[in-house]
């Protein structure tokens, strides 16, 4: 255990070391979500006058969830990218050499990811609220928000980390970020589920990324809703992709 | 004096020669690069299908457009489309600055203008085919060209102009900066270009009154509507003036300073 959080602590201070010392790596995870925020809660407000459609916080709140759950979602996909370009240099192969136990370098990025994600939550939440969300919700939601996005964080840089190192190129970049883009955008991302038709709520109705956002915002709005189910899924799709992630390693064990 | 076999053979090539040999170049090597091509084609139709069935309740806000929001958001991928075009364009013109090429090139008799025109000849080509794509595939979820069959060439057309001014916008950026990566980096910022325009709803119907302002001072806004007008208005002047104005002012401002760009690229010691 001691090896395997030695590893972790080395792997995770120079993934936070090289996101927050490169502007080019951490200013787009940071933008992105703000401009998506703009974007949506700015220039798409009229959706709330839709009839039907109530959502007592407000269209900026009702926005903010789902670009909280997108940024951190990102934040594990970014890591994905920077564990494939240890690859291209040749990092990652001298790193396999010397880690004493392997399974603290998926860790180590994983609390990289999460570290990064911290930063990028808080500065969309700062700017939500500078913009006028109002949050329903009390102190306990907030926590279980953040708890969400904690989860949502995880499972992506799991799943960014098991890619990368099934692929070992930066090339995989388009493959880590399009199946998290599209199960993201596949949720009731403009309108609440009962307002979509055809099949995007079909598919949307069965997506767990609309458990997710659903429960987000709940918490929001001070009422919750399918939150049980929605940490339950998120667990269960950490587990998946923490086995999937060693699957990765130990292929890029096997490679050399 | 009469020119020698030899003197002949020694002569360089005609501009049109000049051009149409890098151009031939760039299509093969375009067509070559499949992953490249493929993205570009399929992300924005991604986005269509998901933005537009995902944003479908838009049409019920009052005094939204008659008509349905595919018909409406068929507009975006054409100009999502030709960010990609100006994206590969200037990656594949910093990846000849990188390897080398350019400066083996400047050893030559080829005039810039010639390697300039003949590069942004595959990003046309792919311009082409992603815009018949685009509206094929809008023609087949249902959505129907108000200005007919001759409003659906004048779209094409300028969809194809709108591409241009971007590529020529992804060849100064690879002249400029002379890396791949660099012009990679400016994705980004052009893609929030189309976010904060008039894409997602009209601007008479954006509440937020800084993002109107924004939507309203963008050009990527005139672009939209160009083509958009076409789809859901049938002939507007105005709409399709502004649209072609903007269109030919972009490819004129990029390809101008792109020139200019390249004759520092291309000084001959």
């Amino acid at each position: 255990m001691r090896r395997f959080l030695y590893v972790a602590k080395g792997v995770a201070w120079r993934s936070v070391h090289n996101t927050f010392a490169n502007p080019a790596i951490i200013l787009p995870s940071i933008i992105f979500p703000l401009f998506f925020l703009a974007a949506f809660a700015g220039g798409l407000s009229s959706i709330s006058k839709v009839p039907n459609f109530s959502y007592k916080p407000g269209y900026t709140a009702f926005q903010y969830g789902f670009v909280l759950l997108q940024s951190s979602a990102f934040g594990g996909v970014f890591t994905g990218f920077a564990v494939a370009r240890d690859f291209d240099s040749g990092f990652a192969r001298r790193l396999l050499l010397t880690a004493p136990r392997r399974s603290g370098i998926i860790a180590g990025y994983t609390i990289g990811a999460l570290v990064r994600w911290l930063v990028t939550g808080t500065v969309v939440t700062i700017a939500a609220l500078l913009a006028g969300m109002s949050i329903e919700g009390g102190g306990a939601e907030l926590v279980g928000l953040f708890g969400l996005g904690v989860l949502v964080n995880l499972v992506a840089a799991l799943w960014a980390c098991g890619v990368a190192m099934f692929l070992r190129t930066e090339q995989a970049g388009a493959l880590i970020q399009m199946p998290v883009f599209i199960v993201l955008f596949l949720a009731p991302v403009f309108v609440p589920l009962r307002l979509l038709s055809g099949w995007i709520h079909a598919v949307a109705r069965y997506n767990p990324a609309t458990v997710a956002l659903e429960a987000a915002r709940g918490l929001i709005a001070g009422s919750p809703v399918k939150l049980a189910l929605a940490f339950a899924l998120l667990l269960a799709g950490g587990a998946i992709m923490s086995l999937f992630a060693r699957r990765g390693l130990a292929s890029a064990e096997r490679a050399g | 004096m009469s020119s020698s076999p030899s003197a002949a053979t020694l002569a360089p090539p005609r501009l049109l020669e000049q051009v149409g040999a890098v151009a031939r170049r760039s299509v093969t090597r375009t067509f070559r690069q499949r992953a490249l091509l493929i993205f570009p084609l399929v992300f924005p139709l991604l986005l269509f299908a998901i933005n537009g069935s995902g944003l479908g309740a838009a049409r019920k806000i009052p005094g939204f457009p008659d008509v349905s929001y595919l018909d409406f958001a068929l507009a975006i991928p054409f100009i999502q489309g030709a960010l990609f075009v100006a994206i590969t364009a200037g990656t594949d013109l910093a990846r000849d600055i990188e390897s080398g090429f350019f400066n083996r090139l400047a050893l030559t008799p080829l005039r810039g203008s010639a390697l300039l025109a003949g590069q942004l000849g595959g990003a046309v080509v792919v311009a082409c085919v992603q815009s018949l794509l685009y509206l094929a595939v809008g023609l087949a979820s249902g959505v129907g060209i108000a200005s007919g069959f001759a409003g659906a060439l004048v779209l094409l057309a300028l969809s194809i102009l709108i591409a241009f001014g971007f590529a020529g916008l992804g060849a100064l950026l690879a002249l400029r900066f002379g890396t791949g990566e660099a012009v990679q980096g400016f994705f980004p910022l052009l893609f929030v270009t189309v976010f904060l325009s008039s894409s997602n709803l009209p601007r008479n119907l954006i509440q937020v009154d800084w993002f109107r302002e924004v939507a309203t001072y963008n050009p990527v806004s005139y672009l939209i509507e160009g083509i958009r007008s076409l789809i859901i208005t049938g002939w507007d002047g105005e709409a399709l003036a502004l649209g072609f104005g903007f269109a030919l002012l972009l490819s004129v401002l990029t390809l101008s300073f792109a020139g200019a760009a390249m004759k520092n690229r291309l000084v001959r010691t």
